[in-house]
């Protein structure tokens, strides 16, 4: 018997702060702490209200120090809490990036499981916001790359709560990118036209309560059969959007989680439609769409009828005036549909 | 480069520190401020952090030159505790000569000495809790020792056999030993500096009673995380002890690479809120009873405590250094606070509860000691024999559970396996 649940409408931050509450709620060990968390409620309003319902001890701001954060949480986690830091734009990310690589990563690892970092690092990423350098980046590739970190996008307010539950549920160390681009509506790379805020949008439906969305287990937005969309957070909807426009019978599938990554729903999706666009937009050199790439190069070699396309963002820092034209927007994608379609 | 002369200013000099002995001069050391012994204060342990700025430009002694215990830091230990503490520390050095042997035999790859340094980490561990957690550096093995870790799990760790509890994953002295509070060892330095004042703030925000301490050496307290440690400590008031090992040398650079040459290590606590103590580090009375004096500050929720320890690196950094290349060979013989374990044994001579003849026969039953452990260790295999750990486990424990990329590589090296070894089983190592 299941009870029945019921649902409200709420935009990204809210259903992010939905879930550390309940985790909060049900987890004594659950803290959350980073810069301007506490108090203030976070400069997103990610965690507003936490700090007031569950005391200062386990929601607190910290000294603007990155190393300090994830360093402090690894030994949080050796004595058996389950720290919830935030990074406030993921582009301050690389002063704590030694404690994340040589330690949260390593520590299963390297202490054959006598201690583990089970810590889900949050952090606003993405650009569309005219950001600029500095608030704009996707740096998601400088995690998937190390063994031991599990890396998790979101796109909805449903799966960003149902998602972050189970990242702070697992064990292991999880970054949790949420792109800020999307929180308070699905932007659809028409950067010229008006956002259609969640609440319009059926993937605002937030059950109340606890659920969880099981990490490594893609989404599949829309089925099709013309050709397979890899992409995650805010690229799924410019995606889908541009498919819509052209009117195209694609299979958008949202990866929700990098690593693990459900390589079943990849592989099954470019076996039925023998072609493959995947969009991201980090930079392009070295990005995961060149790991996607050559995933499915592999493993869906002779089903293949096209080559793989990629659209990414140019290898280039994030611009700030000239931010429309470094976007992997409506009119690259359009473009690499175009040659798919054609091919 | 420089297009013109701005008026008559003169010319700017950059200072590159430069020790004051190199291989072949002759050391002399009366440039070292030596303060007698008990003659520092020894101010309440609640006291404010800037009461401690005196303790940190001075150097906190006990034994005296006579080997007797003097002043208000005695820690006013029996005969007993002296006496575990001697052999502990005897006991540390002796692991150290056969392991640094069994590194030239080739029975392992790797390994790092604590020699002279032996006071700075099994007097605090005697003077700690023994939940407390620790969070060390890698030359602190005097910890695990002190502990009662067992010497065939070290030996096992060192050798990357098949009992070796990390699986043969970490390099050799990496330990981790939860069971005796003693964190997981890291290769990169000053990592753990923050994760012990983690530790100590989840204690702090459970309401634990638990203290956590933590070791680095001189030159590390260059890294970031040092300062990030030292900040957070501060702020939230953690209950944790600092411990900087000040052996004067990181490798072939000299402490003034880490700032040695402008003031103390103890007084960069002040500088953060935090009570700082600069201590005798081969003084194991003195050791001991600034940790204890900063574990009781810190378990009353008074805060934490820096304490640096003021010692000399008698051997090489590690089996792969040679220290003939950059010091002068007469340093350690010269080194003014002499050796830990030398100065104990006279302590304990003159206190009537020790001899020479003790001590000889303490030396050799802790060599068969050692050596026992060895050769029961050697059982479970040495480094490079095929001794080691089921193969698969190379896979296991970088998540918690196998997700499928590393099931296939697993599969993929087992095939490698059986292409270069036939006959070979998956359920051999």
């Amino acid at each position: 018997m299941t009870e029945p649940v019921s649902i409200r409408r709420l935009n990204m931050i809210e259903a992010i702060n939905d879930a550390l509450d309940i985790m909060m709620e049900r987890d004594p060990d659950v803290v959350v702490m980073g810069e301007d968390v506490g108090y203030f409620g976070g400069v997103f309003r990610a965690t507003a209200g936490l700090q007031k319902k569950y005391g200062k001890t386990r929601v607190f701001d910290t000294p603007i120090s990155e190393c300090g954060i994830i360093g402090v949480a690894v030994g949080m986690g050796a004595y058996g809490l389950r720290p919830v830091p935030e990074i406030q734009f993921a582009d301050y990310i690389y002063p704590g990036l030694d404690q994340l690589v040589s330690e949260a990563a390593r520590l299963r690892y390297r202490s054959a499981g006598e201690f583990i970092a089970p810590m889900t690092v949050r952090s606003p990423f993405g650009g569309g916001i005219f950001g600029g350098q500095t608030h704009s980046q996707s740096p998601e590739a400088l995690f998937t790359h190390v063994s031991g970190i599990k890396t998790v996008i979101p796109s909805t307010p449903h799966d960003a709560k149902g998602l972050l539950i189970a990242a702070i549920e697992d064990d292991d160390p999880v970054i949790f990118f949420e792109p800020k681009r999307i929180y308070n509506g699905p932007f659809n790379g028409y950067y010229d036209k008006p956002v259609e805020p969640w609440s319009k949008h059926a993937d605002s439906e937030v059950p109340d309560g606890y659920y969880s969305i099981p990490l490594g287990k893609a989404r599949i937005v829309r089925p099709g059969e013309a050709f397979t969309v890899l992409a995650y957070g805010t690229m799924v909807h410019v995606a889908a959007a541009v498919c819509a426009e052209k009117g195209v019978d694609a299979e958008i599938i949202d990866l929700r989680s990098l690593v693990p990554l459900d390589i079943a729903t990849v592989e099954k999706s470019v076996e039925k439609t023998g072609k493959c666009l995947i969009v991201h937009e980090a930079t392009r050199t070295c990005g995961f769409g060149a790991e996607l790439s050559a995933l499915v190069q592999e493993r869906c070699f002779y089903h293949l009828e096209a080559p793989i396309e990629r659209v990414t963002g140019f290898d280039t820092p994030y611009p700030h005036s000239l931010e429309w034209a470094y976007f992997p927007g409506p009119v690259r994608i359009g473009e690499a549909i175009d040659r798919l379609m054609k091919a | 480069m420089i297009d013109k002369a701005r008026g008559n200013l003169p010319p700017l000099s950059l200072h590159v520190p430069e020790p004051k002995f190199r291989p072949g001069d002759v050391v002399d050391y009366s440039h070292l401020a030596i303060p007698p012994a008990g003659m520092q204060p020894r101010p309440d342990e609640q006291c404010a952090p800037v009461e401690t700025h005196p303790l940190c430009l001075d150097m906190v002694r006990v034994l005296d030159e006579g080997h007797r215990a003097t002043g208000p830091w005695d820690p006013k230990l029996d005969g007993e505790t002296l006496r575990r503490m001697l052999r502990t520390m005897a006991l540390t050095r002796a692991f150290d000569d056969r392991m640094y042997r069994s590194q030239r035999q080739g029975k392992t790859s790797f390994y790092m000495k604590c020699t002279g340094e032996e006071a700075t980490s099994v007097a605090p561990a005697m003077a700690l809790a023994h939940d407390d957690m620790v969070f060390p550096s890698y030359r602190q093995q005097g910890i695990l020792i002190a502990r009662g870790y067992p010497l065939v799990d070290m030996v096992n760790q060192i050798y990357s056999n098949r009992a070796d509890k990390l699986k043969g994953r970490q390099l050799p002295i990496m330990y981790s030993a939860r069971e005796v509070s003693f964190f997981s060892i890291s290769g990169n330095l000053a990592t753990q500096y923050p994760q012990a004042v983690g530790w100590a703030m989840a204690s702090a925000i459970k309401g634990d009673s638990r203290i956590a301490a933590t070791w680095i050496g001189e030159g590390s307290t260059a890294e970031s995380d040092f300062h990030a440690a030292m900040t957070f400590a501060a702020v939230y008031n953690a209950p944790v002890i600092f411990n900087v090992v000040n052996n004067q040398w990181a490798i072939s650079s000299f402490s003034g690479f880490a700032g040695a040459e402008r003031t103390t290590f103890a007084a960069r606590a002040i500088g953060y809120g935090i009570a700082g103590l600069r201590v005798d580090g081969n003084d194991p009375l003195a050791v001991y009873a600034a940790t204890q004096w900063a574990a009781n500050r810190a378990r009353s929720n008074a805060g934490p405590t820096l304490i640096e320890h003021f010692t000399y690196r008698a051997e090489g950094h590690s089996t792969s250094d040679d220290p003939g290349q950059y010091r002068s060979a007469q340093e350690r013989e010269e080194w003014p606070l002499g050796d830990p374990v030398m100065r104990l044994k006279q302590h304990l001579i003159a206190l009537g509860e020790w001899s020479e003849e003790q001590q000889v026969a303490m030396d050799r039953e802790l060599v068969e000691q050692v050596k026992a452990a060895t050769k029961e260790a050697e059982k479970n295999g040495i480094l490079g024999h095929g001794l080691h750990h089921p193969f698969r486990t190379m896979f296991e424990d970088v998540f918690e559970e196998l997700p499928w990329h590393l099931k296939e590589q697993s599969e993929q090296a087992i095939r490698e396996r059986k292409i270069k070894w036939p006959e070979w089983k998956e359920d051999e190592a």
